[in-house]
Parts: C-alpha cells; structure tokens; sequence
C-alpha cells in the first residue's frame, strides 16, 4: 500500500509535500484533506479516494502569492525550507480557522509542524504580519 | 544604496515557500536506482562471511562490497581512518559494509534484510571514560585521536598561595542535528564525464576530495552538485562524502543512476553527532575575586574515527577559558576513541560543551569566594589590550560590562532576582517544596569566527564574481545556502560594494564545475570571511571595466549593466577572482598552540528565566534574551533568525534532546522518543545587537551562527540553581536526573552530590 505521501511525490510529481520523519512527527508532509490538515505520510492513498486534497502547490494562486507565503518572505519565516510548505499549509489552515490567533493559538496551531532552523520565533511574527496583510487587503477592497 | 544593515528579504524565498526548491529527494532521471545500506549491527568484530539470504532475486540487484572500490577506501579528510565501506574490520555498530541497488524500493528494503553480516566480535568500549581507561584500546595505541596543550604563565606556581582552589567536573552528551531533510545523494557516472554527485551538503569540495581519492580519477572527472539543503548545523559538513562515495559507487557498477535518501531512522542512528564530553576545572582566585590560575581538562569522545575530532577539539579547547583575563592558564584535552558512529560537527564544534564547563565553574568560583555570578565575570572580563589563553592580544574594543548592563536591563535580571527569592520563599513557608519555583540566571561567552588559527590561511579560499550576457553579475563561490542566507547576505555584500541593486546579483549554485574553492559552508565563516572576498571579488571586476573606459568613476546602474555588456563583446567573458589573505599582524604558531586564533570573536550575554516544577521536575524556559555584538549587522531579520534558531537548539541541547545509547547505538532514533523544541516548547527568544564594525569583515561583520549554540546551556542551568539552590552539571538536564539530586538532597541536605 502507498502512502499519500509518495503518490503525491512520485506518481503526481508534486514535489513540494516533503518527507521528514515517515511517522506523522515533523509536519513537514502536512497536506489539506476535505478542509483537514492531515500528515500525508501516515494517509494510505486508498483511504483518500474521491477526497479534495490540497498541497502547497495550490496555496498561491498562479503568480499572486498567499499573504502567508509573502509573510515567510519578508519576516524570516522561511530558512532552508524544507519544514516551509507543511509549515505555510498549516498556518494558512490556522488563519482560516481563526483569523485573529494569539500567540498562544498560533504557537499551539504549529505546534504539529517541527522547524529546526528558525527557533519559530520569525514564523510567528510572519503569521502575524499575514493576518494584518490580509486585514488590510479587505480594508482596501471595503474602501473601494 | 545602504543596503548593509537592511533586511532583504530572503532571495530564494519564493521557490522554498511555493514548494518549488529543488531538494535532492525532488529530483529523478531516467532509469534511476535506489540505492541502500547493509550495516554492521554489532559495535567491533572482524567480518567472517557475507551471506545474502532470502527469497530474494539478487541477481536483479547491483552489490557492492569494499572489493568494488577502484581508488582509495577510506573518506579523505584528516587522517583518512574511516573507510567507506568495511573491508575486514567492524568498529561501530552503524558501519557501512554492503550496498545495495534496485528500481524497486520495496524490494530493496527486504533485500536489504536479507543480506547477513557474519562477524567475528570483539570487545568494545562505549563512553570516554572507558576509552581513557583503555578498557579496550580500539585506536592506534592509545585510543587518543588527538591531544592539545595550551600554556599561559605557570599555574603550577599558583595553587599554594591562592586564597581559593575551586574544582569542579561537568559533562554535555551528544546531540543530534535534527535537519528536517535528511542526508541524500544522487550520482551518475560515465566513461566521458567521470563521476557527477548531486547532494545535500554544506562543503561540496569536501565531497569532491574525497571522491577523487575514492575513485582515483583526476579533479575534473568528479563534479559536485550541491542541491538546495533543507539544514545541515553541521551534520553535513562531512558525513555527505560518505553517503556520496556509496551512491557513486553504485552508479559506477550498475551504469545507471543511483539515488540514496536515508530515512529518518538511518539519519539519525548512522550519521555524526556533536561530541559528548568531559571538562575538569580546577581554578585559583583571590579573595577579592581574581582569577589567579585556571587549569583545564577537556576530553571529547570522537566515536569510531578520527574524522573532525582533531578540529572540534581545537575549538572546544581554545574557547575553554572564556572572555575573562587569567595570567595563568593550561588546557590540556584530548579527543578519544569508543565503538559508537563518529561523532561530527555540529553548531558549535566543541565550544558549547567547553563554555557550558567553564560558565557553570565560574557560578561555583562565585559562591566560593562568596560574591555574585555578575560580580565574579565583572572583575575578570577581559578587555582591549588583555590577552586571551593563546596570548592572543584583544585588539577591537571590548565591552563585556556594558553587555552585561544591558542584557540585565532587557530582562530585569536584578528586579527578577529579588522577587523570585521572595516568592520561591513564601511558598516554601507555606508546605512542602513542590510547587513551580522560578530563578533567572545568566552566560557571558564568546565565539570565535572563521577557521582557527592558521586554518583560513591553509584553506586558501577563492571566490568569483562574472559578469553576465545581460550585464548582471553572477557570484562564483562554493559556499553553500543551507538556510542561514548565504545567497541574500552574499548579494547584499556585493550590491553595495558595486553601488547597485541587489536584484542586479546572481549568485552561482555550488556546482565543482563551476565555482572556485571558496572553503567550506562552517566555522561562522560565510559572512566574514568569504563575504568579504565577494566584496573584493566585484570590487575588481569594477575596476577591470573602470580600466578600460567602459564606465566611469561614478556610474548608474544602467551604465554598469552596459559596461558589461560592452567588455564582454570586446574582450569576451568577464571574470575576477579573489583569494583569502589574513588580515596584518595576525600570528599563530601550530606547535605551542598560541598566538591569534581567530581573525575576530562574537562576544555576548544571555539571559535565561525558567520555572522548575518541583514535582514533575519539568523546566520550562519563560523567557530569553541573547544581547550579541557581532561585529556590523548585514540582515537584521536573518541575523536575529540565525540567533533565535541557535538558541532553540540550545534549549533543546540542555532540556530535551537526551541521545540513549546501547551498545554504541542511539536506542532513541526516531522523532517520536528524540524530543526537539517545538513551536509550543520555547519561551520568547528576545534578540538584541550591539555593533562595533570590524575592519576586515565585509560592511564591518564578524561570524555569527554558531555563537548563539554557546550560550544557553550554562545561563538555564544557572537560572534552575537560582530557583532550587541546588547546582547542575550536566547537560541535557533530564527529568530523571533532577529527581535523583533532589531526593538525595532531601534525605541528606548537607551532602554534596555530583
């Protein structure tokens, strides 16, 4: 049986879902299944049949990227990069979710998501910054 | 254009946040194997029999065994004693002794658990304790890879007549780096091209000699790729030459590409380590608190091989005396052999484990003499002019007690300190001690930047800067971005030495091929030292077009991009290059161990603020602060990154990450038993710098990232005597271990327990 996660690397080539521990511990696979963040290396692929599954390929949309993806950028959240997809799935998933977290919300949202080079310090503050992005936006489109 | 001190944001930022970076699991080629390891199993034996057992199609398989190797079997670096793979002779239970390839990965797990070592064992020993013991000698005569002595003054004259002698014994254990990419290579060999590796990797040259030497074919015939690398900390600094070699070994026999990625479980049972070690302090002070003699003794254990241990020795010794002024010092340490995988680089490289001995002694030297923790450093600091263990003169303006005032100031040290003392009081008043206490206790360390000694100077490091057919200019060099902005700081360096927008920069992926030895990705050298050779680097490329009338003294950036353009149709390809010298008046003498041994130190004050649960023994730490002069800043945001990043490895180095061994084995490989900070784990890193530009850094910066990995340790372990009253020496502080002491405290409060 394979698990989601290969599929999703090997058969579908979508690369970006990376594999840090194969044992749900690290986040660094974390994909969205039917609106739930979910560690793609413990999902047997046949247990997703027919289920709308979303991988960080599909967080920006075309050239325009999330404010979270823009965030990580900007304030730091982004290192080497390889926890940076699972990480960004999980706090676009958190902001959906609750649009306003405290840091207590934001530290306990990632707290499935292991970093080893930021210290999280610089992924919290992105989280923060994409929320008052996105706050701004509507703002913007409201004046309009 | 001012773009030193600003932070850029991060220049491959969009492809790692898209999921578009290309790590070397993300890449295949057609017709591409998987490759695997067959290890030892047992610690040390000699190999009677290979028996490939099973229900299993081996001929479908490609093996290779040490027969198969056409060079030189062992891994080029020091002093080449570990092979690649194992011929006779087993010296550690992860040794790599049968490779394995096949299309298909299923298969080749079973495969892989079909293939049975036969082996002869023999006796084999653990810890550094043993080793010193000679309980078994597994290594040249002695299990001793490498000793130092370094003497300053005579403390031998000091011991009768100091007011004070203060001993004291401390350990650290090993610790894993815990990139979340694991170690992975793909290679590729053909008749014309030779052997070409892509890799995770921190030093692609270090994988390139290696392979020549594996392959005994000539330096062009070997190319090193490095791919983009999800974390090293220093577990790729070597480790990737041998899971390189294997992969190109394979690719040699089959004749099609290779791709090998350790799993989690290999990662962390099969590659190095950081260092467990030993440090015996015994120091002399003067009644009014004086440092009068220090003498210490240092001890790591290497692992099976000798590897990096000579160097992460030398680092750990010369940081073993600290930022403080002593006239008399000898350090004496000793890298030593046990059967367990060799343990490696990691942040750090052995002076986090000698400056958490010396912090924790200088707490015990306070409370000897009976002054303060601040006050004993405040009166041995050392300052501009002073010299350090090595009798190297402090040259840059030093102000440790202005760091000191500050880094109090940031955390209310001294306000903290009285209201804990009245809180954690009123609740001993009010039943037995097992509630929360608090303490806050501090570190004053520094961190030296750059190879030691007269490293820089052997690795004569070279670094390129071209200019391209649309007039940008491309960064040649063979540092590598593992995460810490390599390719941000490096464009910024070379944007403001020319006057142009960063946009304007390329920089060059690691490519042998390609790119000059700029040295390798460690030691807080990238920014100081190759950055300033980027800068020199575009300097002269300037200059070769100011030189030939293609562009004036002053000049917009359109007018360069056109410079270039223009030289390149006249002359053809543009190219500078530029070569390390070290900075005037710097001397070292290998022998005696002394003289400059590094260009520049990071000097720093942190803070740590903790509640012990006296139940549970849980620590938690509440809140951070790292106050560092790092010399100019380049990027705000990544310099603060790289510090928060290091002080939570730290935190996990002194409470969480506690590696088991069983018979030479890490009995706890997995994420799930391993435990690492995680987002829910770590109080607020609060990051503060203090600037004073060094000269001979690029826009005036020193090194900076293994600095914040020193710190921690000592300044939580300070904090947690603070709350308690009882002192700690070792680290990582496990739970089970602050139970044992308590208990015994409790039974026998008068007794001193170890």
């Amino acid at each position: 049986m394979e698990r989601l996660l290969d599929v999703l690397r090997e058969q579908l080539r979508l690369t970006g879902t990376k594999e840090g521990c194969g044992e749900g511990e690290c986040g660094a696979c974390t994909v969205v299944i039917n609106g739930e963040i979910v560690n793609s290396c413990l999902v047997p692929v046949a247990q997703v049949e027919g289920a709308e599954i979303k991988t960080i390929e599909g967080v920006a949309s075309g050239d325009q990227l999330h404010a979270v993806q823009q965030a990580f950028i900007e304030y730091g959240g982004a290192q080497c990069g390889i926890c940076t997809p699972g990480m960004v799935i999980a706090a676009v998933d958190l902001l959906e979710r609750n649009p306003h977290p405290n840091e207590a919300e934001i530290r306990n949202g990632l707290a499935g998501n292991l970093c080893r080079c930021t210290g999280y310090m610089k992924i919290f503050e992105s989280v923060v910054r994409a929320c008052q992005q996105e706050c701004q936006e509507m703002l913007d489109i409201s004046d309009k | 254009m001012n773009l030193v001190g600003k932070s850029l944001p991060r220049k491959e930022g969009r492809r790692k946040v898209t999921g578009g970076a290309q790590y070397v699991d993300d890449l295949n080629f057609p017709e591409m194997l998987h490759g695997v390891t067959v290890r030892s199993q047992v610690a040390r034996g000699r190999i009677t029999n290979i028996v490939f057992e099973g229900d299993i199609p081996w001929d479908e398989f490609t093996v290779v065994t040490a027969k198969d190797v056409p060079g030189e079997n062992h891994v080029a670096l020091i002093l080449n004693d570990q092979p690649f793979l194992a011929d006779q002779f087993i010296n550690h239970p992860e040794e790599p002794i049968v490779l394995l390839a096949h299309p298909d990965k299923h298969l080749l797990e079973e495969a892989r658990r079909s293939v049975r070592i036969e082996v002869a064992e023999l006796p084999a020993i653990f810890t550094l304790e043993e080793s010193l013991a000679k309980k078994e000698v597994i290594w040249g005569e002695d299990n001793v890879f490498k000793t130092f002595l370094v003497e300053k003054g005579n403390v031998d004259e000091v011991w009768a007549t100091a007011d004070f002698v203060i001993e004291g014994e401390y350990y650290t254990g090993a610790q894993e780096q815990l990139y979340i990419e694991n170690n992975g290579a793909i290679a590729k060999v053909s008749a014309d091209d030779g052997v070409t590796v892509w890799g995770s990797m921190q030093c692609p040259y270090y994988v390139h000699k290696a392979l020549v030497k594996l392959f005994g074919l000539p330096e062009d015939k070997i190319r090193v790729i490095q791919t983009e690398t999800g974390g090293g900390f220093g577990g790729k600094e070597e480790y990737p030459s041998l899971i390189c070699g294997h992969v190109a070994l394979l690719a040699l026999k089959s004749g099609k590409p290779v791709k090998m990625i350790y799993d989690r479980a290999e990662d962390m049972a099969a590659t190095t380590k950081r260092h467990p070690s030993r440090t015996r302090h015994r120091t002399a002070v003067s009644k009014e608190g004086k440092l009068l003699a220090q003498e210490i003794d240092f001890v790591i254990d290497g692992g099976a091989y000798c590897t990096l241990s000579p160097v992460v020795l030398s680092r750990g010794t010369i940081h073993a005396a600290g930022p403080y002024f002593c006239p008399n010092v000898r350090i004496k340490s000793r890298a030593v052999a046990s059967n367990t995988p060799p343990h490696g680089a990691f942040r750090g490289f052995g002076a986090p484990q000698s400056i958490f001995a010396l912090e924790r002694q200088m707490d015990k030297v306070a409370q000897a003499v009976g002054l303060t923790s601040e006050e004993i450093r405040r009166r041995n600091f050392i300052h501009q002019n002073e010299t350090t263990a090595t009798g190297q003169v402090i040259r840059e303006q030093v102000e440790l007690d202005q760091l000191l005032d500050r880094a109090f100031a940031l955390s209310d040290y001294h306000e903290k300190r009285k209201r804990f003392a009245l809180e954690n009081g009123a609740r001993d008043s009010n039943g037995p001690a097992t509630g929360i206490k608090k303490g806050i206790g501090f570190a004053s360390f520094m961190h030296g930047a750059g190879f030691t000694g007269s490293g820089e100077v052997y690795l004569q490091s070279v670094v390129g800067a071209e200019a391209t057919e649309e007039g940008r200019v491309r960064l040649l060099a063979a540092s590598t971005e593992i995460g810490q902005g390599t390719n941000t700081i490096f464009s910024q360096i070379a944007a403001e030495a020319l006057g142009v927008d960063d946009s304007l920069i390329e920089v060059a992926q690691p490519d042998t091929s390609n790119v000059p030895n700029s040295g390798p990705t460690v030691a807080s050298r990238t920014c100081m030292v190759v950055g300033k050779l980027i800068e020199s680097a575009v300097l002269e490329l300037k200059q070769t077009l100011i030189g030939s009338n293609l562009l004036a003294e002053n000049f917009t950036q359109a007018e360069f991009q056109k410079a270039c353009i223009a030289y390149r149709k006249q002359f053809g390809p543009l190219k500078s290059f530029s070569k390390y010298t070290p900075p005037p008046g710097i001397w070292w003498d290998d022998e005696k161990y002394q003289g400059d041994a590094y260009g520049a130190f990071a000097w720093a004050v942190y803070v740590a603020e903790v509640s012990v649960d006296l139940l549970t023994y849980e620590v938690r730490v509440d809140d951070f602060v790292a106050l560092q002069e790092v010399g100019r800043v380049i990027n705000p945001t990544m310099a603060a990154g790289q510090i928060e990043g290091g002080v939570a490895q730290a935190i996990g180095f002194t409470l969480y990450e506690n590696v088991v061994w069983q018979n030479g084995r890490m009995a706890n490989g997995q994420m799930t038993n391993y435990i690492m900070p995680t987002a829910a784990d770590l109080p607020p890193i609060r990051v503060h710098f203090a600037e004073n530009p060094y000269a001979y850094g690029p826009g005036g910066a020193k090194g900076i990232g293994e600095l914040p990995m020193d710190g921690a340790a000592p300044a939580i372990l300070s904090a947690i005597e603070n709350a308690t009253g009882v002192s700690f020496n070792q680290v990582p502080l496990m739970p089970e271990v602050m139970l044992q002491k308590f208990c015994i405290a409790r039974l026998i409060p008068k007794l001193e327990v170890r």
